[in-house]
């Protein structure tokens, strides 16, 4: 946004300025990213290595013979020495080879973890998006709403709202609305348990509830750090300047305001994305939909460890990923990195 | 001015008070401004100025309300008017210019488009006849290579050439008037003679009228035909600016041509040094040496101005006699004996006799503790002092400074700025020192205020004899009780002798550039014999 | 460009009647709690009739999956659960205040390492690095105090941080140091009184989350080990009754909400000020 205005009037006067310091602060970013997403690589590898106990016995059971323990031992790579072993796991993961699954092992010699993470994965980033898709705009709309009406009634009104709804867990959202909307009203379908067989239109119409559950859980948070930023930008001393030449408020909202807040927006949006995972588990409990929330949640539970490894790096790598995009955006519209003096 | 007397604006028994406490801001204004004249308001910071300015333009900050009285523009109500249409007279008959120019425009906008922008809004100029006239004002304006100039974005000029694009952008569309709030005040001295002809020179050619909002009497008599003094929220003295110049009635007024505390009398000659510093080199952390090798010396009795412009390192001199920063080489005596360099190798006895009185009482005050714990905390820890004896000790020393007794158990953040640095002061006596170090202990402080507590230091130093070491960048605050200076520039004492000498005849360049600047417009204006 | 010249309107520091309301709510809470053993119909773990009972005289709000007494366990739930949450925010702003202390005047490599490390661990969503930890930990009471006390703390480090280094720079203190006060003197006489409204904010800000996250976990069934009653758990055993169009097992779940609500009214201002300082770049 901000990028255009700009370049609708470069003209032909455009200095062409040394662009260094803003390749060399995105550089930065981006090392700094990578770095953190090693960091929680070698931290999510670590809690294989923390496991109480011996996990091989503890798996297969207190009957198990000596050979079988020794057997699986080997299998999983616990008789040779951890740092090969995180280097095998690391490229093992970059080649999409996340292990197998603890769980089904034995029985039928387990399953690979990508197996099960895929089409789990598909399920989830379509929730989210969905979810996402009506909470951005609507948060940021009464956020501005807000900021613009500051300390007025309105204001007032959408903030004890969003007040109240930060204070709810998701569970209860979830909960309330199947009452209310599934089996009070009858309307629409409590559970979202949809298979790779289930046709799009009846998918949808069992998403709208755990989407409408992730929207009202991530919209409060959103509002309010949007209203928060917003008002701050709009106390800013050149905001009362513009309406001193005369140009009125909503103008100098829409052409100065809004294109300067645009690092911080996407800023907003991004930090939001750890409310919006902590959403997705719990959404994805609620409404038994078959996504990666669930499926770590179930993990976590059976103490599967490759499983909840991989969903976490995940979760990791769409967090961390976001964040970056978002740091780089609100780099690439500061106009004082984009035009060094 | 002159010719033409009709009235452009008027400003009706105004009050404008803070919506949180119910504190007048503006307390009933009255105003009025012909077309084509310049009326400068004066006041210290607090009192309602920017409100006055803003209030002219027809805003009023969210957070403050006017509960009654109007500014009318020609006869047209400012607060009545819908918000349309006052943003069209915004444009077409009111200009504003900021004080801090680069906190005033949007950041992601180029110069000469904000410059053009509310023109173009309102129809009032085509695009190419707006660029060309902003373009042309920005060369009267002594602004380099006008052309390239607007395509430039608010962080890529200076603050002295950003203040005159605003006064380009305030101007554009001929305005009938124009708010100027304290424009200069940001800047560097030679910075603010450039942006100030050029105010002049602006407001001569179009002839529009003007409020010109500043602290400072002396540069606001250059500029303006009358001048109000605002104090609190109310108008004390509006006059021609000849009569505040020469006959000021207010006693406020008087105080803010500032000297009113008088030349300081002569002392005895000073015996041995009380405090010596020799060669102090010194600077922070790794960094580069702030202070190049400075000595002085201090009498008993006597008060030592080191005198300064910001970053001279003057009050890294007062931290290094503290001991707060160590030098990296020299040395310092006190009544002849080595003076250890780090706080924490000082006996209790040299932390008492070597008191630091911060600039701002402000931070140096506990906000979280009352006036007794202030001041029995020094009296514990110098002289064992608790109980009875501390209270009543407490008692002398807020007297010594004249606060009256009552306050001791109020918190120290419910006090006023003077009273606050009067407490500081008393914090400082209770330890009953023989050197105070003074660190622009004045500087905020607004002009009546700073004469008390100068006044009251010289009769605090005739009482106890202390010596003073008094930093300050305030050439009126050193005349009123220095004996001696010192001249700091880039790290170095560049000149020191007595007051009398120093400031009659300064040897060095750089003293007499800093009295040029001082003096430039005071001078001039000073009334004779005060 | 650290000071940006703004205008903010002071907003009164009066106690509204929402407030009042909310610190009512708060204190009925801590009542239920306290007193939970002596007003609780039947015991925590006491089968006492049929499964899923509805509303009767005997069971005022029916009987569980198991046949408890649904009313006892939610006033035993609550008080577990608020002894969860408290215990939890008590080891987040002890670890991480005193981390935060130690970064503001333990010296520059002190402040990188710990700051860095706090950094990384801010890198994940909480909830993913406690659902990781409370796999390699197990599930239970003691695992989950730590690992969200853990996680939390880095929340308090970074304010215990701020606020420390903000005051370690006013003058007072060094007008402290001058006169020869004790580091210990000026940390509790100067510092402390200055910097217990923020922190006082705080906590109650920690200790909304905290709670809410203990619920959530609980409410993933990795709370406290059964028969033990929590909010979280009572909702997650019972869900299927509101297929039925019992609204019982919300019951819990609104308990939550509320006080989580009451916190968030009583420390508005503060919570605001937090949130409003991310910025962009």
């Amino acid at each position: 946004m901000n990028r255009r205005n700009m370049g609708k009037e470069t003209g032909g006067t455009e200095r062409c300025g040394n662009v260094h310091p803003l390749v060399r602060i995105i550089a930065g970013r981006l090392v700094w990213a990578f770095l953190s997403l090693l960091a929680v690589s070698v931290i999510i590898f670590a809690a294989l290595e923390m496991l109480p106990g011996d996990f091989a016995r503890s798996v297969l059971g207190q009957s198990a013979t000596p050979e079988a323990v020794a057997a699986i031992r080997h299998d999983l790579g616990l008789d040779r020495p951890a740092a090969i072993r995180y280097i095998e796991w690391l490229s093992g993961v970059l080649q999409g080879d996340f292990g197998t699954s603890l769980s089904g092992r034995g029985v039928e010699g387990g399953r690979s973890v990508a197996e099960l993470v895929l089409p789990r994965l598909g399920n989830t980033f379509l929730l989210a998006l969905l979810a996402m898709a009506i909470a951005f705009p609507l948060a940021f709309l009464l956020g501005l709403i807000a900021a613009m009406n500051r300390g007025g009634r309105i204001d007032r009104a959408i903030n004890s709202v969003a007040l109240a709804f930060v204070a709810m867990p998701e569970f209860l959202i979830g909960y309330l609305l199947i009452y209310w909307i599934a089996v009070r009203a009858g309307l629409l379908p409590s559970l979202a348990s949809v298979g790779p067989d289930t046709p799009l239109a009846e998918r949808l119409m069992r998403m709208i509830l755990p989407a409408a559950t992730l929207s009202l859980t991530v919209i409060a948070h959103i509002l309010r750090m949007t209203r928060a930023s917003l008002s701050e930008l709009f106390e800013r001393l050149w905001m009362e300047a513009l309406q001193l030449k005369g140009i009125p408020m909503a103008i100098a909202v829409r052409r100065h305001a809004l294109p300067n807040a645009s690092g911080t927006i996407a800023n907003i949006f991004a930090f939001n994305v750890a409310w919006l995972i902590t959403g997705v588990v719990v959404t994805e409990r609620v409404f038994v939909y078959p996504g990666i929330g669930q499926l770590m949640v179930d993990a976590v539970t059976s103490r599967d460890v490759p499983v909840v490894q991989a969903c976490a790096l995940i979760f990791a790598a769409v967090y961390i990923g976001l964040n970056l995009l978002a740091d780089i955006v609100a780099i690439a519209t500061n106009p004082r990195l984009l035009h060094p003096r | 001015m002159g010719v033409d007397a009709r009235t452009l604006v008027s400003m009706r028994d105004l009050v404008i008070r803070r919506a949180s406490d119910d504190r007048p801001v503006l307390d009933g204004i009255n105003l009025r401004i012909r077309s084509g004249e310049v009326v400068g308001l004066v006041g210290e910071s607090g009192s309602g100025k920017t409100t006055l300015g803003l209030a002219l333009l027809g805003r009023i900050r969210p957070g403050l309300e006017r509960i009654r009285g109007h500014v009318r523009l020609e006869g047209e109500d400012l607060f009545s008017v819908p918000a349309a249409e006052l943003a069209a007279l915004r444009t077409a008959r009111l200009g504003y210019v900021a004080q801090n120019a680069l906190e005033a425009f949007d950041p992601a906008w180029r110069l000469l488009r904000q410059t053009t922008e509310a023109a173009l809004l309102h129809g009032l100029m085509g695009e190419r006849t707006a660029t060309n006239a902003a373009t042309s004002l920005y060369g009267e304006l002594g602004l380099p290579d006008p052309e390239e100039l607007g395509w430039r974005y608010p962080h890529q000029v200076s603050g002295g050439q950003l203040q005159r694009i605003m006064l380009a952008m305030a101007t554009l569309n001929a305005p009938d008037l124009i708010v100027f709030d304290e424009p200069t005040t940001a800047l560097d001295t030679s910075t603010q003679e450039t942006v100030l002809k050029a105010v002049r020179r602006l407001l001569r050619k179009s002839g529009a009228a003007a409020l010109y909002i500043t602290h400072d009497l002396s540069l606001v008599t250059r500029i303006a035909q009358r001048i109000c003094v605002l104090h609190r929220g109310r108008i004390v003295e509006d006059a021609p600016a000849e009569e505040i110049v020469h006959r000021p009635r207010h006693p406020y007024t008087r105080a803010l041509w500032g000297v009113a505390a008088g030349v300081r009398r002569s002392r005895p000659v000073p015996e041995q040094p009380l405090l010596e510093l020799r060669g102090i080199r010194t600077g922070y952390g790794t960094g580069p040496d702030i202070l190049h090798d400075v000595s002085l010396q201090l009498a008993r009795g006597r008060t030592l101005a080191v005198v300064g412009e910001s970053g001279s390192g003057k009050t890294t001199l007062g931290r290094v006699i503290a001991g707060l920063l160590p030098p990296r080489a020299g040395e310092m005596l006190l009544d002849g004996e080595p003076l250890p360099p780090r706080l924490k190798d000082r006996t209790q006895e040299m932390r008492r006799r070597i008191q630091f009185l911060h600039q701002s009482a402000d931070g140096a005050l506990n906000p979280s503790h009352d006036v007794f714990m202030i001041l029995s905390r020094p009296l514990a820890l110098f002289h064992e002092l608790s109980g009875r004896a501390a209270q009543q000790r407490a008692e002398e020393l807020l007297e010594m400074v004249d606060l009256p007794p009552d306050i001791l158990h109020r918190r120290a953040a419910r006090l006023s700025g003077g009273q606050k640095q009067r407490l500081a002061l008393a914090r400082a006596l209770a330890a009953e020192p023989d050197v105070l170090i003074c660190d622009e202990v004045t500087s905020a402080l607004d002009a009546v205020l700073r004469n008390g507590i100068l006044q009251l230091l010289n009769r605090i130093q005739e009482r106890t004899g202390t010596a003073i070491l008094f930093i300050t960048h305030d050439l009126s605050a050193v005349r009123a009780i220095a004996d001696e200076m010192i001249v700091m520039h880039e790290g170095q004492a560049v000149e020191a002798g007595s007051c009398a000498d120093v400031l009659k005849a300064p040897q060095s360049e750089h003293t007499r550039r800093l009295l040029a600047a001082s003096g430039a417009g005071s001078s001039r204006f000073m009334p004779a014999g005060q | 460009m650290t000071h940006r010249a703004r205008i903010r309107p002071t907003s009164p520091g009066n106690i509204s009647p929402v407030q009042v309301a909310a610190a009512t709510i708060m204190w009925f809470y801590v009542l239920a709690a306290l007193l939970a053993p002596l007003i609780a119909p039947y015991g925590e773990a006491e089968i006492v009739g049929e499964a899923f009972a509805p509303w009767s005289t005997q069971h005022w709000l029916g009987t569980d999956q198991l046949g408890r007494d649904f009313l006892s366990r939610l006033l035993y739930g609550l008080r577990n659960s608020l002894v969860l949450a408290v215990t939890t925010t008590l080891l987040s702003f002890l670890v991480g205040g005193l981390a935060g202390l130690l970064a503001a005047t333990g010296g520059r490599i002190m402040d990188t390492v710990l700051s860095r490390f706090v950094d990384v661990i801010m890198a994940l969503p909480a909830l993913i690095f406690a659902l990781m930890l409370l796999t390699v930990f197990g599930t239970g009471a003691m695992q989950l105090v730590l690992v969200i006390g853990l996680l939390d703390a880095t929340r308090v480090f970074r304010i215990a941080r701020t606020l420390a280094m903000r005051e370690a720079a006013m003058d007072y203190v060094e007008a402290a140091r001058l006169r020869g006060e004790s580091l210990r003197r000026i940390m509790i006489a100067e510092i402390l009184p200055n910097v217990k409204a923020p922190l006082l904010a705080e906590a109650g800000m920690r200790f909304s989350f905290v709670f809410l996250t203990v619920a959530t976990l609980s409410f993933l069934g990795l709370g406290l080990q059964p028969p033990a009653a929590d909010l979280g758990s009572m909702v997650r055993e019972n869900a299927t009754l509101i297929t039925y169009g019992d609204f019982t097992p919300l019951i819990p779940a609104g308990l939550i909400a509320l006080l989580a609500m009451a916190v968030n009214f009583l420390i508005d201002g503060r919570l605001e000020e937090e949130e409003g300082t991310i910025h962009g770049g």
